[in-house]
């Protein structure tokens, strides 16, 4: 326990003290909303055992709509965001209805098909603007009082969203409701021979997810002032996986280092190496899969810890 | 206890790499070049763009103020969420002074409201939208070598005029695309004819058998192209190949002298095409492309020829008025004359669109081709005012 | 002019024309895909990236050596599928006793540093690939023009098709196969080399990949990114077959095709998404596919 909170510690005053340093707080906050983005695809990957192929559908579509409420309905930034929030809820109770009565890789194929509808019917729909995007959105402020243009004012904003999520993330991941999604994880037959109705779960635990997933997305949008086709592909699918798998899913911090390392790595060698970027992360997670199962930080716990890895 | 140590480790990784960046801005002269390097643009402008670039840089002399003059490049791959991130975060951590942009009216769009924010000049040269100085106009962005007007009026007015009455449309699905067909059904409105339909068609598509079938349906006279770049030479084949062009007659409404390279004449020929300049026009043009051809092993387009002028205007322009402050420098540029071999008499508008004569050619016969290169001849020069109009566009907010 | 939901018959017959040209590749890469799954379990995620490297790989023997089109047809399948076996025996073996999902994220990560390659060396966009002497050249079907090669394309998929269903359905070394996938154990008991086998089916599966994507490749263009594109809606037509049927891919791509070819017509604008419409429709009414067993 003694060690969590150091470590917790430490990177608490790194983040509060990293606009001051010179970091730039615009990839701070970038990284905070796809590590946020990662959090919320570990509730299922990691706690519930799905693999969601398909998740930057609800990480997307949120982004759009924020945007676009904002921008051309000069919408509160608030307001935009709980609106972007809802869609993404929306989203996950749709397609998680249709998905979760299949399991394993029926369920990540129907995840992935239904995240391609997503994006073609971004693709299509006016309001996205296609392949241009939306641009230009403006950050507005809280509330009408705290004015968001400032970066370092947008990362404190971002970095605030992100402690409550993660917060909100460990409690659900402990309450009874997390209890149950654990035993499910574990041994579905026995769940369902003990009278839980497993399906309902799992649709709650796929609509949480999909709702943070909306919350990153809609703050991701407004820090960088665009949503765009990039925000529903695939890709963002794949790297959020990526981000999951490397920091170690099942563990709490685990995500978050793995976008870390993920955008990290993206940011520096896309200006240098082009297209080896790809390369580069698939051997990654050819490697995750073949030998670093459990990921950074979930390699860290098995070797540190002296207690049974329930702490971190 | 070593827990920390482990953590602490990607918290400096990231801390030091999204850090402030190595370089020193105060003493150098930054400039950016953001431009599709690998995908269905590349080869208009690319890498070859960048070639262009360093020769001004070098024909200047390397040095402006006394500073050295340094060149950012990435490869936007489309994207406008990469172009306008990269600049952004350029102006923010590299001290840019000027960003080149390449093709692509939908990063290009993205990237002028990035310029706004910044105030960092923004000479747009591969892009051809005409909302760049028009609805999307900044006080910041310079319109450099085309645009979707003069290609309309250029090339749609000449093939309404020769009998092509009704219109089919494919259009590259994105803002360069439509803008390009607005302009093109404007023209051929004007001049009594008719648009019978068009189809929007994914950037980067490569079998347009679906779509060239619905034009050829449409019973059209004229088959409209309103995409560039592979789509275009794509296109075209594909029209060949399934004996459309029998039928219609393809308005190439942009192309480069690297696709017709890439065409070849026996498919290409008796296209017209509307392009700002060509190697072979005169002496100096000539002289660039001879230099150019010596480092690439082909000639130069008209947006690489865009670069290096653009660039050496700039920086005529840093030097005339002694500093890079932004609103200077863009004051500077609306006012100086621009002559050299890439225009003659051109000048900036008030709406950032640099006014300038625009070439109507036709592709050569094979048989009419008498050296490498040889693709074109002229059929129409039109004055900067016919090709662009002679009024700044109203719909631009600076023109108030 | 006889006219359908308002649009001329030869619009119509030429559009469906072209679906049938694009759903002849539909039924070849999701022929192998659910031979993959089928016998093997395997989610290959790699699959667009086999097509893709299998029209390179007759891109770079024109260009290289000079290997004519009609040798790339045998070649080309033949050098992908060996790649195909060697990832098998190096990374895929390991993967058969863990959760099937780590047999997808492998293959996902294959297709990343593939892709990845080839766009380094080659650019985004598309290469020439020419079409070949004997096939060049048009059949005017009145309703329109098309080039003998695309007709090329149905004939040589639908045989391909053809085969293949019948080597696995109608003969011994299928039935071998089939029995090794429901009980390994016990087939190995009888001597025969399972091991093996999986092997050579996974070779298999990606060979017809690498077969479509030859034949694909003077039609689209040869391109790092030609695959991902595709196998999003590969997985959709082989969900929507029933993701451990032969006969399933064969039927359901064929006339996916087709139906995509008549959405180009009446709505194009929702033809990307019919295919992803139709399998959210399966899904809710029939969980295993048309022709799936569960």
């Amino acid at each position: 326990m003694r060690g969590s909170v150091a470590v917790y510690g430490l990177l608490g005053i790194a983040a509060l003290v990293a606009p001051l340093l010179g970091v730039y707080p615009v990839f701070m906050a970038q990284l905070l909303c796809f590590a946020m983005f990662a959090c919320a695809f570990n509730l299922l990957l990691g706690y519930t055992k799905m693999l969601s192929f398909g998740h930057a559908a609800y990480f997307g579509s949120s982004a759009y709509i924020t945007g676009w409420l904002v921008s051309v309905h000069g919408w509160g930034t608030l307001a935009g965001i709980l609106a972007g929030v809802a869609v993404a809820m929306l989203l996950g109770i749709v397609i998680g209805a249709i998905a979760v009565r299949r399991q394993g890789i029926y369920f990540a194929m129907i995840t992935m098909a239904l995240a391609q509808l997503v994006f073609f019917i971004c693709l299509q729909a006016d309001f996205t603007g296609g392949e241009n995007g939306l641009q230009g959105i403006p950050r507005g402020s809280i509330a009408g009082i705290i004015p968001l243009d400032r970066d370092a004012t947008m990362y404190y904003f971002v970095l605030a969203a992100f402690v409550a999520i993660y917060l909100f993330v460990r409690r659900i991941v402990r309450s009874p409701f997390g209890h149950v999604l654990e035993a499910i994880r574990e041994n579905e037959p026995r769940a369902i021979s003990l009278g839980y109705k497993v399906d309902r779960y799992k649709l709650v635990a796929f609509v949480l997810s999909a709702s943070i997933a909306g919350l990153a997305g809609s703050l991701k949008a407004l820090t960088l002032s665009f949503a765009t086709l990039s925000d529903v592909s695939q890709g963002t699918s794949g790297d959020v996986i990526l981000m999951t798998l490397l920091g170690g899913s099942g563990t709490f911090l685990g995500p978050v280092v793995g976008a870390g390392v993920v955008l990290t790595l993206q940011q520096y060698l896309s200006e240098r190496v082009g297209a080896w970027v790809s390369v580069i992360i698939g051997a990654i997670f050819v490697i995750c899969v073949m030998i670093f199962r459990r990921g950074i930080v979930g390699e860290i716990q098995r070797r540190f810890a002296h207690r049974p890895p329930a702490t971190g | 206890m070593k827990i920390q140590r482990f953590a602490i480790l990607p918290c400096a990784v990231f801390g030091l790499v999204a850090g402030p960046a190595a370089l020193a801005a105060g003493d150098q002269v930054v400039i950016g070049d953001i431009d599709d390097l690998s995908g269905v643009y590349a080869d208009v402008n690319g890498q070859g763009g960048i070639e262009a670039v360093n020769m001004a840089i070098a024909d200047f002399g390397g040095t402006v103020l006394g500073k050295k003059i340094v060149l950012l490049t990435v490869d936007h791959q489309n994207k406008p969420d990469i172009g306008a991130s990269k600049f952004r975060e350029w102006a923010d951590q590299n001290g840019l002074n000027m960003l080149l942009g390449g093709s692509n009216t939908g990063v290009s769009i993205a990237m002028s409201k990035v310029a706004a924010a910044k105030k960092v000049p923004f000479i747009a040269i591969g892009a051809g939208g005409a909302s760049l100085t028009g609805a999307d106009c900044t006080a910041y962005t310079v319109h450099y070598a085309y645009d979707t007007t003069a290609l309309a009026n250029g090339t749609a007015s000449v093939i309404v005029k020769n009998g092509g009455k009704t219109w089919f449309f494919l259009t590259a699905d994105y803002a360069f695309g439509t803008q390009l067909q607005d302009a093109a059904t404007k023209v051929a409105l004007a001049n009594g004819g008719k648009v019978l339909g068009a189809v929007r068609v994914p950037l980067g598509t490569t079998d347009f058998s679906s779509f060239l079938l619905q034009a050829q349906s449409s019973g059209a006279q004229v088959l409209g192209l309103a995409n560039a770049g592979t789509d275009f030479s794509n296109s075209l084949k594909g029209a060949t190949e399934f004996g459309i062009t029998k039928t219609m007659t393809p308005a190439a409404l942009l192309a480069f002298i690297s696709d017709i390279h890439s065409l070849t004449l026996q498919t290409a020929q008796g296209l017209y095409l509307t392009t700002g300049w060509y190697w072979d026009l005169n002496e100096e043009t000539r002289a660039f492309g001879k230099r150019y051809f010596d480092k690439m092993k082909k000639e130069p387009t008209m947006d690489q020829a865009g670069y290096y002028s653009a660039t050496l205007q700039y920086l005529k322009a840093v030097k005339a008025v002694g500093t890079t402050d932004a609103d200077k420098v863009m004051a500077e540029l609306k006012k100086a004359k621009i002559n050299d071999m890439f225009a003659k008499n051109g000048y900036v508008r008030a709406d950032g669109l640099m006014i300038h004569t625009m070439y109507v050619m036709q592709v050569k016969k094979p048989a009419e081709s008498k050296y490498p290169w040889d693709y074109y001849k002229v059929i129409k020069v039109m004055s900067g005012d016919e090709a662009f109009g002679s009024q700044p566009d109203p719909t631009c907010p600076l023109i108030k | 002019m006889t006219t359908v939901f308002g649009v001329p018959l030869p619009a119509i017959l030429g559009q469906l024309m072209l679906g049938l040209v694009n759903g002849s590749f539909y039924a070849l890469l999701s022929l192998g895909l659910a031979v993959i799954f089928g016998l093997l379990g395997i989610v290959n995620f790699a699959h667009g990236a086999f097509y893709m490297l299998g029209a390179f790989a007759a891109y770079i023997g024109l260009q290289a050596f000079g290997v004519n089109y009609w040798f790339a047809l045998l070649l080309a399948p033949l050098s992908v599928a060996l790649l195909g076996i060697v990832i098998e025996r190096l990374f895929l073996r390991h993967l058969y006793r863990l959760d099937p999902l780590y047999g997808l994220l492998l293959t996902f990560g294959i297709a990343l540093i593939a892709e990845g390659i080839m766009r380094d060396q080659f650019g985004a966009s598309g290469k020439s690939y020419p079409v070949p002497e004997l096939l060049r050249g048009v059949f005017n079907l009145g309703f329109m023009v098309l080039p003998i090669y695309r007709a090329w394309v149905v004939v040589a998929s639908v045989t391909v098709c053809g085969i293949t269903w019948f080597l696995i359905e109608r003969t011994r070394l299928g039935a071998t196969l089939r029995a090794a996938t429901e009980n390994a154990q016990l087939v190995q008991a009888f001597g025969i080399n399972v091991p093996l086998i999986v092997m050579g089916t996974y070779g298999a599966g990606v060979a017809l990949a690498a077969l479509a994507g030859v034949l694909a490749a003077p039609v689209v263009q040869v391109s790092p990114l030609m695959g991902s594109s595709l196998v999003i809606v590969v997985f959709a037509v082989v969900v929507i077959g029933g993701m451990g049927s032969i006969i399933g891919a064969i039927v359901s791509g064929l006339t996916l095709g087709l139906i995509e070819g008549f959405t180009k017509v009446i709505y194009p604008e929702a033809s990307n998404i019919v295919v992803f419409v139709i399998m959210a429709v399966v899904l809710i009414w029939r969980p295993a596919g048309l022709f799936g067993k569960e």
